[in-house]
């Protein structure tokens, strides 16, 4: 895109809690306020048409906004948050109405997903099915790849998982993308996300890394010591908190002498579940495994 | 007769229909439809008990601290704790509970409820200086002020004056907020969704740096509440008086209140909480609250409906999706077979009623200004109004909860997950009255069950035919023009719907919610 240029955005929420939308009022540089109203790189201005945590519109009216963009002759960014439902003809799952039934979710990315320029899936149920596509997936949750997939469609897809994303995994996604357009491949990995964010495990940089390494252990919570123990899944997962830390840099999971959950793996939920059940040699390579597939 | 439909219904959580019969311009029938079902408790069974604190915050984003503290509240009183969890543990609770409540009182005023009373379009005639709203008139001035336009027309009342004044406090409430969820993170680790409540207390003691620095963020919000939020709800509740009286619905309110202030009770309905439980009625007597008096059911809910059974004791029902007369995944939860509203303004209402003095001054000091009397509470007004009094008394308290923790005293307690137990965990959410239920066996989750405020609030009809208490508000009130019915959506929205949260369970036609007792 040129300088200037308007980038029109369509963020559909999908089977989702919403925490997506929420982590990404949290963002401080830029500000929620920057990302909506001003050019959030200089001369690049996104265009957020429908958002349904945000927008003033509701019904018809909103809906309106994706078809002038969809119809529209000019390039847009379709942003998904939360799985697809896929069971039952996706009826598990609307979003307003066609010819006076409820129309599925599923359809409006049937529609939406192939005029897209590219396709952000925010969060990981959008990036891999997520909790909603936990067993026994009662509504048949699917993350987007896999939905195009399943469909023939082509949009290129970059994942920013995370349960939910960090405000600037999203942010930064998006600079990436206004500054030098798709990302190139060697700077994604294996699971369509970008290996600045995602490309080092939790326990490499952990704080309390030393104690893992002098074999110092908490053995109940609020105790110091690494809390591998305790069923912590930072070994197996993939993301820069420990570094760039939540919440304005406030603190992270790990910091309030929590367990990381590893929600940003493809194997999350299931094969990081029990949660509080200490990582065993022999899982290590099944989550891997998981994260292969 | 206008048939309306609004789909989706945006600024709130979740996938909302809302469908309106009108006639002679008055709103004859209401129906109030969940469309998004992603069935978390099935999801749950056969897991550790301890991933429900997880699992269940995944129900909602935006509310995910209530659901973290229901679910530890209930695998407590599963493991037999309840009456043992530390104070340093129950008080940090509050803390993150209480950031988290502030944090969602004030987005949901500014954010999801005040574009419908606020005239954005004022920006364009700003002649100040303020660097923010002079960016916002020139993001409006190029032409396409998306999100914020297109929207409903309608009579948008404030002065322009008030109008700018409001944005640029909507501006600032962004900040307010995030600052609100970067407080619960000091001792909630991140947000959304935190990983440090945990069955035994949380999961970190407190020090002295995450103290003051909770405390000096506490203030400023604390400023905002009392010197924009509080005054500017005054301001648009004078200027859209008429929403004192529309809008009422039910008339009945239904809280568990929150913040326990003594966590020696093992029964969360009998805790002294700093905001109260109990049932309210429209001529304000206030009853406690008896649980065995929980019934649901699903005559209009797109599941099969099944015989009535103890709780915990049912199959999950399957989806129906083609069921005759059914219009949402949302079932109907009744209290003594009525219908009860919940949110900030039942558990106002009852800490209101039962004489508690910092409640009755702000509440009384509020109508005053307001020229109404305790009628008007139950309304559009009265609910942004109570919501933004709850929000106040809980900031206001939290300086003294700060200042008993115990610098280091556990804020943990130990426990072993019993092969066999039933639990219940009773709080208040933002959104209002919030009930986990667990059977453990074999030390895994048989059966995992939420009723949850917005499944209250936006149920359909009953199997009396009783509809839900926002179909009851939404019912009888007049919509100027059809094509823009803003009046309705002013309703909906001043009940804070979380739809994900709504529908999330399957639970079967008329199932009463028997004894539990809280060991």
């Amino acid at each position: 895109m040129t300088n200037g240029e308007k980038l029109p955005v369509i963020w559909l929420s999908l089977s989702t809690c919403t925490g997506c939308s929420i982590t990404v009022l949290n963002s401080t540089s830029p500000t929620i306020k920057n990302i909506l109203v001003d050019e959030v790189i200089p001369g690049k201005h996104l265009y957020v048409r429908f958002q349904h945590a945000v927008m003033a519109s509701s019904g018809e009216l909103a809906l309106g906004e994706i078809r002038r963009t969809v119809q529209g002759k000019g390039p847009f960014v379709l942003v998904v948050e939360g799985a697809i439902a896929t069971a039952q003809d996706g009826k598990f799952a609307f979003m307003g109405e066609k010819d006076g039934k409820p129309r599925t979710q599923a359809s409006w990315i049937e529609e939406i997903a192939p005029k897209a320029l590219a396709i952000l899936a925010q969060g990981t149920c959008a990036s891999y099915g997520g909790i909603a596509a936990g067993a026994p997936n009662p509504s048949g949750a699917v993350g987007v790849s896999k939905f195009l997939k399943m469909r023939g469609i082509n949009t290129p897809v970059i994942n920013i998982p995370g349960c939910p994303p960090h405000p600037d995994w999203f942010v930064g996604t998006v600079a990436t993308v206004l500054l030098g357009g798709l990302p190139k491949v060697s700077d994604i990995d294996e699971f369509g996300r970008l290996k600045a964010f995602y490309g080092k495990t939790i326990h490499e940089n952990c704080p309390r890394r030393a104690y893992f390494d002098e074999g110092k252990f908490a053995r109940k919570f609020g105790e110091p010591g690494c809390l591998n123990e305790l069923g912590c899944k930072g070994p197996v997962t993939h993301a820069d908190c420990p570094i760039r830390l939540w919440n304005h840099g406030t603190n992270w999971c790990v910091g309030s002498g929590g367990l990381c959950i590893g929600c940003v793996e493809p194997a999350f939920p299931d094969l990081l579940s029990p949660i509080y059940v200490k990582l065993t040699d022999a899982s290590i390579p099944s989550v891997i495994e998981s994260r292969k597939e | 007769m206008g048939h309306i439909v609004i789909d989706p219904v945006t600024r709130i959580e979740g996938h909302l229909k809302i469908e309106a019969v009108v006639e002679g311009g008055v709103v004859k029938e209401a129906r109030s439809s969940g469309m998004l079902f992603r069935g978390i408790e099935t999801i749950l069974r056969g897991r550790d008990p301890r991933d429900a604190q997880h699992y269940t915050q995944r129900i909602c984003g935006v509310c995910p601290t209530s659901h973290s503290m229901a679910a530890t509240l209930n695998l407590d009183s599963a493991f037999g704790i309840a009456d043992k969890i530390p104070d340093n543990g129950r008080i940090i609770r509050n803390l993150i509970l209480g950031a988290a409540h502030v944090s969602d009182h004030i987005l949901h005023f500014y954010h999801l409820a005040a574009l419908d009373y606020v005239d954005i379009g004022a920006v364009a005639g700003y002649e100040g200086n303020d660097p923010a709203l002079l960016s916002v008139k020139k993001f409006a001035l190029e032409g396409d002020p998306v999100p914020f336009l297109p929207r409903y027309k309608g009579d948008y009342r404030l002065s322009k004056e008030q109008n700018l004044a409001a944005l640029s406090h909507y501006l600032q409430a962004l900040e307010m907020r995030r600052k609100g969820h970067e407080m619960l993170a000091i001792f909630g680790g991140r947000i959304p969704h935190n990983n440090a409540i945990v069955p035994g207390g949380v999961s970190e003691v407190p020090t002295v740096d995450k103290i003051a620095s909770f405390l000096w963020m506490l203030n400023e919000l604390r400023d905002f509440i009392d010197s924009v939020y509080v005054p500017d709800l005054v301001m648009v509740a004078q200027a859209y008086k008429d929403y004192c009286e529309i809008g009422r619905g039910c008339g009945h309110l239904l809280s568990y209140g929150n913040y326990d202030l003594d966590g020696k009770v093992a029964d969360y309905g009998k805790r002294k909480r700093l905001l109260a439980s109990g049932t309210v009625d429209s001529s304000l007597r206030l009853e406690p609250l008896d649980t065995d008096k929980i019934t649901e059911d699903v005559i209009h809910s797109w599941y099969q409906d099944v015989p009535p059974l103890q709780p915990l004791e049912e199959k999950a029902p399957e989806p129906q999706l083609d069921k005759k007369g059914a219009y949402s995944f949302i079932k109907s939860p009744r209290y003594k077979g009525q219908v009860y509203e919940v949110g900030p303004l039942a558990r106002l209402a009852a800490t209101y009623v039962s004489g508690d003095p910092t409640a009755k001054a702000s509440v009384d000091g509020a109508l005053s200004k307001l020229k109404a009397s305790p009628k008007a509470l139950f309304s559009v007004a009265g609910r942004h109004l109570a919501r933004a009094l709850c929000c106040k008394i809980i900031a206001d308290s939290m300086p003294a909860w700060l200042l008993q923790l115990k610098l280091g005293e556990p804020a943990y307690l130990p426990y072993t997950i019993p092969d066999e137990a039933k639990g219940m965990g009773l709080v208040d959410g933002a959104r209002g009255a919030l009930a986990h239920f667990i059977e453990i066996k074999g030390k895994k989750i048989a059966n995992y069950q939420c009723v949850v405020p917005s499944t209250w609030n936006l149920s359909p009809r009953d199997k009396d035919g009783h509809p839900g208490p926002v179909e009851q508000a939404l019912e009888g009130t007049r919509v100027k023009d059809e094509a823009n019915p803003i009046e309705l959506v002013r309703i909906v929205r001043s009940f804070d719907p979380c739809i994900a949260c709504a529908v999330h369970v399957v639970t079967p036609k008329g199932n009463t919610r028997g004894k539990y007792i809280v060991s």
